[in-house]
């Protein structure tokens, strides 16, 4: 997708104006951060379950090529195909000519956030092929031509009248009489569409939250269900994942389950785990023809070896997002680009450039809630600082913000001029500000004082008033 | 060095110093009151959280290194702010990795500092204070404070003890307020959005008084609430436990 990261600033006052917006946002303030922490509190050994996930993948990101070559030759040995991307459009080539193989016309697809990141769906219909979407809120956005806002709710953005308008609009072929009074309705609805379209499907693609080493089987994690009719209905399967989706072994990918539900939606375990090992063998009763996993690239291994290597952890729950007051603030969509809240500003840089992205890092309170409640206890903040820090070697900063920092860090530096200056400043605000106790408007202080106003200094600094205490009691 | 009577440097931190030096004072009467001698290193200036945040690592670390030089030989370093003191304690040493006599120097300061609150309680035993406030308060949980350094059951503790005075806990305390130094600045549609739910809450609790321990964010969630008309008073929890909420009007009031 057409990224508008460096229109930030516009994008956040159209999402603050935008009372429907608004509205949704509210709605998911309710939902994830009291269900995440009833499910936490009933598990004493979260703690360490976290300490021992961020230990399994700092380990596998150190051995990366030996674990993803392990896992190829495992795929193969199970009579499946890998294919290594390292663009997006090496990823969207690949798949387009495997369809071609089997002829497909029709593509359903599980959810995948490679999938948004290499803007798949536009690159298919482009090319005569009909994608559809199966899960739930991505068929949603998919019907209104929207990206997600989130990465594991990507309708998140839409409240019920506006999905029950969509689907009046889309779905004609039904009633137009018929009843939508709730969310159960809607899904009925959904539910009854996609139907036909998982029967007709002739290849089937899904993300992956796992690949696993030892074994060569990549894993989905769901909650509707559609994941496995995507991948076992129609003739081909293919797998589109990251390539630092990997991990060694079985073992280790039960350990980090057991925080990735947990920490995105509240829930204990998912309703769907689906281990995909191969394609269907002779004694299977059903199962996909052909088993292709496609391993994109994409700017990760860049990562490796650089203060930004943590990131690779995520394993994209989306707790980050959920507590952020950022993201809970302006939405998804207003990052610009496909991965949102925290995660999103300190990888979005990393894939797509600091200088398209680099409103994201900033825009962040260093509240620390993120890193609070990541499960692979990546330090979000500090590597959005790292991105301030190359931005500023860069020189990408807006001018007036950099002149006035640089003026400011030369009285911090120089203790006796910084002390005349203060106190003068001090001794002027406090002058001004006698009686009414603030300002309603400072000049150079409009970001403040256009919501807020400004509490008035008392009028003289510590330090001269100190001096002052201590004369007096020398002499006394 | 008596341990019954340390030696602490204040860290004044730079809002106190300009805005409001009654939290200063507050601090030293507290910190005296606990048998520790104040004094004030008259060359510090800011922690270099301004620069540190906007990825200015140069002048960072030359303000980080007139703060180590500052306040070498103190058995203690206090600050009225759980963010500064948080900059000094957990980034500091960071600053100096790749410089191993700085470095041996930063951690050694960073060991020693204290957000004031804290230092009292955990450091000094403190377990009452001798204050009278008359009034409801709620408190918020600064950011830097709370997961930076473990600031949350201190200040209640405290609070608990003043006479008159009646705590309602915050909604949501442990949400930022949206202050975020440089970045109500930066992006302050954003910053008012997030002030505005806190407001929100505050006013959910029906308290008069809204207390917390960092400057900057009060001074926010102040101008937001005096922005709205609220009655609301709004101060730093040091001048409510020191005892001097009558020596100074509340943070952007009249006077």
């Amino acid at each position: 997708m057409e990224a508008t990261s460096h229109a930030f600033k516009d994008n956040i006052k159209v999402a603050l104006k935008d009372a429907t917006l608004q509205r949704a946002l509210g709605n998911m303030k309710s939902g994830f951060i009291g269900k995440r922490l009833a499910v936490i509190n009933k598990l004493p050994e979260f703690e360490r379950l976290r300490e021992a996930a961020r230990d399994i993948k700092n380990h596998t990101l150190e051995h990366l090529d030996y674990y993803l070559e392990r896992f190829e030759t495992k795929v193969i040995a199970n009579g499946g195909h890998v294919h290594w991307a390292r663009t997006p459009e090496e990823a969207r080539q690949i798949i387009l000519d495997l369809c071609r193989t089997v002829d497909a016309k029709t593509v359903t697809k599980g959810k995948s956030m490679i999938a948004e990141e290499i803007a798949l769906n536009d690159f298919l219909e482009e090319k005569g092929l009909v994608p559809i979407e199966t899960d739930l809120g991505e068929y949603i956005i998919q019907l209104r031509h929207e990206p997600p806002s989130h990465i594991i709710a990507p309708a998140i953005h839409l409240i019920k009248e506006q999905i029950e308008d969509t689907f009046r609009t889309v779905h004609t072929e039904l009633a137009a009489d018929r009843k939508l009074p709730d969310a159960r309705a809607l899904t009925d609805e959904a539910r009854s569409m996609l139907r036909q379209k998982f029967l007709s499907a002739d290849v089937g693609i899904t993300g992956a939250n796992f690949l696993i080493a030892e074994t060569g089987s990549t894993i989905i994690v769901t909650n509707e269900g559609n994941g496995d009719l995507t991948q076992t209905l129609p003739k081909m399967h293919i797998v589109l994942a990251s390539l630092e989706k990997v991990v060694p072994t079985l073992e280790d990918v039960s350990t980090i389950l057991r925080l990735l539900a947990r920490s995105a939606t509240g829930q204990e375990f998912s309703s769907y785990t689906t281990v995909s090992t191969g394609p269907r063998r002779a004694e299977d009763l059903d199962g996909p023809g052909q088993y292709h996993v496609v391993l994109l690239d994409n700017g990760r291994s860049a990562m490796l070896g650089t203060e930004f290597q943590d990131m690779l952890r995520c394993i994209r729950c989306a707790a980050c997002m959920n507590h952020c007051p950022v993201y809970a603030s302006v939405g998804g969509h207003a990052y610009g680009w496909v991965y949102p809240g925290p995660m999103g500003s300190v990888l979005t840089p990393s894939l797509i450039g600091v200088e398209e992205a680099g409103n994201l890092p900033n825009a962040s309170t260093f509240c620390g809630k993120c890193e609070s409640v990541c499960p692979m206890k990546i330090p979000l903040p500090k590597m959005m600082r790292h991105w301030r820090e190359r931005e500023w070697d860069k020189k990408l900063n807006p001018p007036r913000y950099r002149a006035g920092m640089k003026l400011w860090a030369f009285f911090a530096k120089r203790p006796a001029l910084y002390r005349f200056a203060t106190g003068l400043a001090t001794r002027v605000l406090g002058t001004l500000g006698r009686g009414r106790g603030r300002f309603s408007s400072l000049p150079l202080a409009g970001g403040w004082t256009k919501g807020r106003d400004f509490p008035a200094p008392e009028g003289r600094s510590f330090h001269s008033l100190w001096a002052e205490r201590q004369q007096q009691r020398k002499a006394a | 060095m008596s341990e019954s009577r340390p030696r602490v440097g204040l860290f004044v931190t730079c809002l106190v110093d300009m805005m409001r030096p009654s939290i200063g004072f507050a601090a030293v009467k507290l910190l005296e009151r606990a048998g520790c001698d104040v004094e004030v290193p008259p060359t510090q200036t800011c922690c270099g959280q301004p620069a540190y945040n906007s990825g200015d690592r140069a002048d960072t670390k030359a303000i980080a290194r007139n703060v180590i030089d500052a306040f070498e030989g103190f058995d203690y370093v206090v600050a009225p702010s759980g963010s500064c003191a948080g900059m000094i304690r957990e980034h500091y040493p960071h600053l100096f990795e790749d410089e191993p006599a700085l470095f041996a120097r930063a951690q050694h300061l960073a060991k020693r500092t204290y957000e004031l609150i804290s230092f009292l309680v955990d450091i000094r035993g403190v377990t009452a204070v001798e204050a009278r406030y008359d009034g409801t308060a709620t408190y918020h949980d600064s950011c830097s404070g709370l997961r930076e350094l473990g600031v949350k059951e201190q200040p209640r503790a405290l609070l608990r003890t003043v006479e008159g005075l009646a705590l309602k806990e915050l909604p949501d305390a442990e949400i930022c307020c949206g202050f975020g130094g440089t970045f109500c600045i930066k992006y302050p549609d954003i910053s008012v959005k997030i002030v505005d739910d806190k407001v929100a809450a505050i006013r959910s609790t029906g308290a008069d008084t809204l207390l917390a321990g960092d400057l900057g964010c009060l001074m926010n969630m102040a101008g937001r609430l005096a922005r709205e008309g609220s009655p609301v008073r709004v101060r730093h929890v040091a001048e409510v436990l020191a005892d001097m909420a009558g020596e100074v009007a509340p943070i952007g009031a009249a006077r």
